[in-house]
């Protein structure tokens, strides 16, 4: 087990390391000029070869991606003599859009991503899975057919809709909740949740939906198989059959699925983020696209990937923990 | 027959289905006594597993109508509460299937889903109930019972997780046990074994044993009674001697013809029955066998193809169901099989 992590945690670094290559190869391509952006109005060649040299821009690649791997582990020193500041571990780079590195600007708005994203996962879990399992157990009764078919619905709908939807009933129409910007749990708990509960439920139906039709069919899979059939032979209460040897089964594979897709969702929920404009890691990202703020965008992508592949490793892991046949090797 | 633990009478299950009603098992009568074995003999397809569910209340009664008669122990079955046949089942009912390794719960030990089949039934601590499947592992036969509680299904091998179904299900001393098909996915070194394991467990327990195969080998091997079904229904039923040496029953003539015989010729081949078991939607109006049987034609009057036979008695416990004329029947087993005349029972015909 101990070997199999070592090995594991290795080849995420070689994975890591890879992305960010072809990541810092895909923007040196980019018609992007990055000096000619904050140059300013009066720009001058000398400004921006001055610029250009500041950030490490005129060096060759091989040299810029040598600096940005040091600044990750060691840190790095941008500008020489008394304009010089220092950019600490780990430094993933310097927006000179921002005028901030990258680093902070992450841990300012990971968080916010977070929470949005934990909230979310434990609502789309909670309702998603049960309604799938009593979905499964009334199958093709009319409590089957309506949450699969609200399922399907919400299935379908985009999510800024949903987004869009709940704003204007709750927000709007009804007034139910007025508008809200995010406030730290810490300076006002009300506030927090008043401006967090809208996005929750707008990432949990579009999730909840997927997750009602994934329980349902895995638990009707399940139900089918022969332990089944044993358990009742065994004269095993119905309650004890379905809700112990019907769930454990059922649900193992959705611990796979729920870990990649919370993982996803902390690399950002763009959308939701935008349309309720949660200052996380989801707008980060679409903002400094859209102003081609690359050493942000180059960070936010290595942030996102690192919680993919780290889930990954999680997931497979809890997967050995939960299903005796596999074995880590 | 006198004192049957287990009596079946008329016993139906239909399968409604978009295409129509399928009749899965249409009209079953059989006995089983107290220590006694009946096997229930026929291709696949021919209602025995459904049968035995039926007897095990695992059929869903919301997607299948079953009626007719179960009585275990003078106890009907069939209309008494779930929660009744519940407490039955696992305690004085139990089963063992076809497939050792899907028939286990893949993420619970051993000991686990022992300790959970003692506890339903008995009111005893966990480790009373460990210490029992201990010894009911060590009673079938697995070596280092201890740390076979531990193991999960997949760390066995295929006997091994047979041996432990049949541990299950002996845990709870069950009067009455379903072995469906318990052979069929084991190797034939193993098949042996485990037949033998079973019985030697009923002589000890006493048990009565419906064995449901389509080997003849086991049956021969095992029971005292069989019953041979075709198209759900029971085509012909008898002592053992009565199928193996006098069998009258065109199928089951099939049946014996296509196994494989230590006193037959080198070049003699295995006759297979030809064609396909019956689509239980549409069944054919006459003799559900007629589409395969080769002596129909005997049958003066194409009554085979117009009119059901019924189970007829041919001695008190020996019944057929088949419109050929007895004496006819006896002549072409012996033609056909060289077994009724090898039977001093037949010289006198």
């Amino acid at each position: 087990m101990g070997a199999y992590i070592i090995r594991r945690l290795i080849a995420m670094a070689g994975m890591l390391v890879t992305l960010s290559v072809i990541v810092f190869l895909l923007f040196s391509v980019l018609p992007a000029d990055p000096a000619r952006l904050v140059c300013g109005k009066s720009c001058t060649p000398s400004i921006i070869k001055a610029i250009n040299h500041k950030f490490g821009y005129d060096q060759p690649l091989a040299v810029q991606y040598k600096e940005f791997v040091q600044g990750i582990f060691v840190g790095r020193t941008y500008g020489e003599g008394k304009a010089a500041f220092d950019c600490h571990v780990p430094c993933l780079g310097y927006s000179f859009l921002r005028n901030e590195d990258v680093t902070t600007l992450i841990k300012d708005t990971l968080p916010i991503t977070a929470q949005l994203a934990l909230g979310g996962f434990v609502l789309w879990i909670l309702v998603g899975v049960s309604i799938g399992i009593v979905a499964a157990l009334k199958r093709g009764k009319w409590q089957d057919r309506t949450i699969m078919g609200a399922a399907l619905v919400g299935y379908s709908f985009p999510s800024f809709f949903i987004a869009l939807l709940l704003i204007f009933f709750v927000q709007i129409k009804f007034a139910v909740l007025g508008f809200h910007s995010y406030t730290s749990f810490f300076d006002s708990p009300a506030e927090w949740f008043k401006a967090l509960v809208l996005p929750w439920i707008a990432v949990a139906m579009l999730y909840a939906a997927f997750y009602s039709r994934l329980t349902r069919n895995q638990m009707l899979e399940t139900l089918g198989e022969d332990y089944i059939r044993t358990a009742r032979a065994k004269g095993l209460r119905e309650r004890t059959v379905i809700g112990k040897h019907g769930l454990r089964a059922g649900l193992t594979p959705i611990v796979t699925a729920a870990g990649l897709d919370l993982a996803g969702l902390l690399g950002g929920a763009l959308i939701i983020e935008q349309v309720f404009a949660l200052p996380g890691l989801g707008r980060l990202s679409v903002d400094s696209v859209t102003t081609s703020d690359l050493p942000v965008i180059t960070g936010t992508v290595m942030v996102a990937a690192f919680f993919i592949i780290l889930a990954n490793l999680v997931v497979d892991l809890l997967y050995a923990v939960i299903d005796p046949r596999v074995r880590l090797a | 027959m006198s004192d049957p633990f287990l009596q079946v009478k008329d016993l139906r299950v239909q399968f409604p289905t978009e295409d129509g009603v399928v009749s899965a098992v249409d009209g079953v009568d059989f006995a089983v006594a107290k220590n006694k074995v009946l096997a229930i003999v026929g291709e696949s397809g021919s209602g025995k597993s459904v049968t035995s569910q039926a007897i095990m209340g695992l059929i869903n009664r919301k997607t299948a109508k079953v009626t007719g008669e179960i009585r275990l122990d003078g106890e009907e079955l069939l209309t008494a509460r779930p929660e009744q046949v519940r407490s039955l089942r696992g305690k004085r009912m139990a089963m063992i299937f076809q497939d050792p390794l899907s028939s286990l719960h893949p993420f619970y030990s051993i000991g686990k889903q022992l300790v959970e089949a003692v506890n339903v039934h008995q009111d005893v601590s966990r480790s009373a109930a460990m210490q029992q499947a201990r010894d009911m592992l060590d009673r079938v036969g697995i070596p280092n019972p201890d740390r076979r509680l531990k193991d999960y299904p997949h760390n066995l091998s295929g006997g091994m997780r047979q041996r432990v179904m049949i541990a299950m299900a002996l845990l709870n001393n069950p009067e009455l046990l379903i072995a469906d098909e318990p052979t069929t996915a084991l190797d034939v070194t193993v098949q042996a074994q485990i037949i033998n394991l079973l019985r030697d467990l009923q002589r000890e327990f006493g048990t009565a044993i419906i064995l449901i195969t389509h080997d003849l080998g086991v049956v021969a091997d095992m029971a005292d009674d069989v019953v041979v079904m075709y198209g759900g229904r029971v085509v012909e039923r008898g002592s053992i001697d009565d199928i193996y040496y006098r069998p009258e029953m065109p199928y089951t003539w099939g049946l014996l013809g296509s196994v494989p015989r230590m006193d037959a010729g080198r070049n003699e081949r295995l006759q297979p029955i030809p064609g396909q078991p019956p689509s239980l939607i549409r069944l054919p109006k006459g003799c559900v066998f007629r589409p395969r049987c080769a002596y129909h034609e005997l049958v003066p009057g194409n009554r085979c193809d117009t009119e059901r036979p019924d189970l007829l008695p041919v001695t008190p416990e020996h019944a057929v169901r088949c419109h050929l004329d007895p004496a006819q029947r006896r002549e072409i087993a012996a033609e056909r099989l060289g077994v009724a005349t090898a039977d001093p029972a037949m010289e006198d015909k």
